[in-house]
């Protein structure tokens, strides 16, 4: 039985681009300021970087393919780099490359960055996804809303919950998220919007409002990991490691069978159930100090808290309502604004969360520093939620 | 030798229908004349729907209750088929799941097509399919914008369960203008309406009348339904009037369909069927560069037809619209702004195609011989329990029952009708998938609504004008 890689690495620094519309930067400029960010946490050469990996998404804009765009714009010259792309997916698998390749022993010092350039598409939301030659014929060429959508639906059939219970639970999570946002300096959005506004917000996908989705931002993260033991000798006190990094995808199942009722995300449970096992977490909603969800719409990030078994099945709408999930609530979410307000550039999210995590066990998060945190968790859902990819980390002090 | 005819009737009429009142509303400040025209509603297709499509509904319609395999022949008729070069009968074939040692060809270039295939067949006398669909486009603010509809028919021939048998024809050829649309024209050209039916309909349709009553060795009074689709209000019973006619001349299907084209009189024709009785003979009669007139009987088979949806069940199965311009955009009379997610490439790969075609042609499931899954689409191996493909037998959706789990209204794709519908369609047998859902109502689609298959465009390639066409669903219920 394999033991995992839980406090087998540690992050030695990261850093993090301000996210949003940047007109000032490509791709390049947006990777080169969380690198040198992170390189400079790390406290070290960056000829001591021995392997690297790139998380980027979409090549219909953006950096274009192969890890090569990373390797120049970083001048990170002859060490093996290789990209990932797995969807929202990408900026944890990313890591889990770096991490993996520490853990196996393969190299001392690794980066893991992730970088989306969205914002050269010339309109708002996301470009059409090409979904391969065959699935192309016959899937339906929905945006990502109406994907999403489709939970809000099963949501409400299976718990008998009204539509106006849910879309008010749905704007409660959007309406956190724009609060804790005004206190992120990085983050794309960082006004507060009242209730009112979030509700009477123009329709994207029923029962989805402007408000219920992500920013669509460009933006880079950065991951330097090294081992626990290189960390310290390199002079690291506070040290983070990794407790746990999972993943898990649909090989079908709920799109083409008849069991999945439309209320959950079957991968978002198998990976938290591996990953609290890998981190030895056995009481979620006691252990886990604060999370990073996957709230590109407010629905995913309500069904989420299910998911993750933070709330019991059926009790997400309550638990949202009653503020659990707020910063001053029992387990925050969101802390810096989530998708929806620290913005979304696909392949730099899960590293963003990442970065959150970071920064708030260290008690480097400013104004919006939790009371001493000590585990954290970030999740991403790429795809759809009935046919998609969930990664999950949890990170920890040492 | 078994006798040899007519062995079933089948139709579709888009359910999109508009009242014309508010055609001629659009259209007031510059043409009021056309108010005149506004009563009823007309049908148009969406924008997914085409000739072809609508040739697979009304084959559908026909081919109910009796199977496909014994077809040796399938024939479109349609002056709105939308290749030069790619024909649009064997794209039906392949959405019929037809036999593939089949004889299919197209006809079009005339009014009088869809007559001229269906004689032309029953001459013939080898089992086929023969369909008349057609969507005529008309010129914002004509007078056919307001009388044009669309929609088509389709008739099974061959030996056994006749219900209708050919007495005798006559045909006509007479290079008689009324109106004409060049091949790389949108529109039609028309000539003066008194002219076409005093010198047009009222003496070139009388010749091929007399020329079939004679070949089935009747007179007029022989006749029970006088079936004969016109452009011009009234053309009809001027010409019934003029070859002394004195039963019922068959309603034109003005009221809430439209003149449907080269596909108007079989449309006329299956109509008369729906409620003809064993022993009545209908004249059947197409205009267009002279006459087809056909005499037919209906037989006792008739009343043991099975139930079909027949122009009485298109005309009841509406969906009614209120943008005038919706129609307009419909048929590409306006060049709206779609934004910049409509730039999406749309190239079909015509390999990939051919290589799935069973699939994507005939909406074929997979049954697992294993586990029993019925699973759509057909990977490699069995969602449940992984066998291989190759063990799979073939499972068509195209008539199975099923009904929503989830949808959503999409507001944010690019889509020629929004928002589009889309959500998971869940099938008795088991399949699931998600689907998109078309001609919705105003009230949306709940969950558990029933649905049915539908066979619509998927995406047009507008830069290679290349329609990719797959299955979709709508409501059982219209409306």
């Amino acid at each position: 039985m394999a033991s995992g890689i839980k406090d087998k690495v540690a992050i030695l620094g990261m850093g993090c681009s301000r996210f949003g519309e940047r007109w000032d930067a490509g791709g390049p400029e947006l990777m080169a300021e969380s690198f040198d960010e992170a390189l400079a946490d790390a406290g070290i050469e960056r000829s001591q970087i021995e392997a690297a990996w790139l998380g980027s998404c979409f090549d219909s804009v953006n950096i274009g393919n192969s890890a090569i765009p990373a390797s120049t714009a970083l001048r990170l010259d002859g060490i093996p780099f290789s990209r990932m792309e797995n969807m929202c997916a990408t900026g944890t698998e990313a890591l889990r490359g770096a991490a993996y390749a520490v853990a196996a022993g393969a190299v001392d010092i690794a980066v893991a960055i992730g970088v989306e350039k969205l914002k050269d598409t010339g309109y708002g939301g996301l470009p059409p996804p090409f979904k391969g030659t065959f699935n192309d014929m016959w899937m339906p060429g929905f945006s990502a809303p109406a994907g999403f959508a489709q939970l809000a639906d099963g949501y409400r059939a299976k718990y008998g919950t009204s539509r106006e219970d849910l879309k008010k639970a749905i704007a409660h999570v959007s309406w956190k998220s724009h609060q804790n946002g005004v206190h992120s300096p990085k983050a794309h959005f960082r006004k507060a919007v009242p209730m009112e506004t979030i509700m009477n917000a123009p329709m994207i996908s029923d029962p989805l409002g402007l408000f219920d989705c992500s920013g669509v931002s460009d933006g880079s993260a950065c991951a330097i990991v090294t081992t626990p033991e290189i960390a310290k000798a390199l002079g690291k006190k506070d040290i983070v490691t990794i407790k746990a990094l999972q993943l898990s995808i649909s090989s079908g199942k709920e799109t083409t069978m008849s069991d999945w009722d439309g209320s959950y995300v079957q991968n978002t449970r198998n990976a938290a159930k591996r990953a609290y096992a890998e981190a030895g977490i056995s009481k979620p909603r006691d252990q886990v100090n604060l999370t990073e969800v996957h709230d590109c719409f407010s629905i995913t990030e309500l069904v989420t808290m299910e998911d993750l078994f933070l709330s019991d099945d059926g009790s997400a709408v309550t638990d949202v309502l009653d503020g659990v999930f707020d910063r001053d609530g029992a387990m925050p979410c969101q802390i810096d604004g989530g998708l929806k307000c620290f913005g979304h550039p696909i392949g730099a999210s899960g590293l963003r969360m990442a970065y959150e995590i970071y920064s708030q066990l260290l008690g480097r998060a400013g104004e919006r520093q939790l009371k001493s945190p000590s585990i954290g968790l970030t999740h991403n859902l790429g795809g759809v939620p009935y046919q998609g990819i969930a990664a999950i980390s949890i990170l920890g002090l040492k | 030798m078994p006798e040899f005819g007519i062995t079933a009737y089948g139709a579709y009429v888009p359910r999109l229908r508009i009242d014309r009142k508010i055609i001629a509303e659009a259209h007031k400040w510059m043409a009021p004349s056309l108010k005149g025209l506004a009563k009823g509603s007309r049908a148009f297709p969406s924008w997914d729907e085409d000739s072809i499509t609508m040739a697979v509904e009304a084959s559908r319609d026909a081919l109910v209750g009796q199977g496909i395999s014994q077809l040796k022949g399938l024939h479109l008729a349609s002056t709105t088929a939308p290749y030069s070069d790619l024909q649009a009968s064997a794209i039906v074939a392949g959405a019929l799941r037809a036999p593939s040692q089949l004889n299919s060809s197209d006809s079009g270039n005339s009014q009088r097509a869809g007559t001229s295939a269906l004689l032309q067949t029953l001459k013939a006398g080898d089992a086929a399919l023969i369909v008349a669909s057609d969507a005529p486009v008309a010129k914002a603010a004509s007078t056919q914008e307001m009388t044009y509809g669309a929609g088509a028919a389709a008739f099974t021939v061959g030996s056994g369960n006749v219900i209708a048998k050919l007495l005798g024809s006559g045909s006509v050829t007479d290079v008689f203008v009324d109106h004409f649309r060049a091949a790389d024209q949108d529109y039609d050209y028309f000539w003066e309406e008194r002219w076409v039916r005093d010198e047009g309909y009222a003496k070139i349709a009388p010749a091929a009348i007399k020329a079939a009553l004679a070949d089935a060795k009747l007179s007029i009074a022989d006749i029970n339904h006088f079936v004969m689709p016109s452009l011009l209000r009234a053309a009809a019973d001027a010409v019934a009037k003029k070859v002394k006619f004195e039963g019922v001349v068959a309603p034109g299907l003005d009221e809430n369909v439209g003149y449907a084209g080269a596909a108007h009189a079989l449309l006329m024709l299956a109509n008369t069927l729906e409620s003809a009785k064993p022993g009545e003979r209908i004249l059947l009669v197409g205009f267009g560069q002279g006459a087809d007139a056909l005499v037919l009987e209906v037989t006792p088979a008739i009343s043991a037809l099975p139930k079909r949806r027949g122009v009485s069940g298109c005309v009841a199965d509406a969906v009614a619209t209120d943008s005038y311009l919706r129609m307009l955009s419909f048929y590409n009379g306006i060049d709206l702004e779609w934004g910049m997610r409509s730039e999406k490439n749309a190239k079909t790969q015509l390999t990939e195609q051919y290589r799935s075609s069973e699939q994507l042609e005939g909406f074929v499931a997979g049954e697992c011989s294993a586990c029993g899954t019925v699973q759509f689409p057909q990977l490699p191996k069995c969602v449940k329990c992984t066998a291989p493909r190759s063990q799979f037998k073939p499972r068509p959706l195209v008539d199975e029952k099923a009904e929503v789990l989830t949808s959503t209204a999409d507001w944010l794709s690019y889509y020629p009708a929004p928002p589009m519908y889309v959500g998971f369609v869940q099938f008795d047998n088991g399949a699931r998938l998600i689907m998109e859902m078309v001609d919705v109502g105003p009230a949306g689609v709940d969950r558990g609504a029933p649905l049915r298959m539908v066979y619509r465009i998927k995406e047009k390639d507008r830069v290679r004008g290349y329609n990719r066409y797959f299955w979709k669903t709508t409501p059982v219920t219209a409306g």
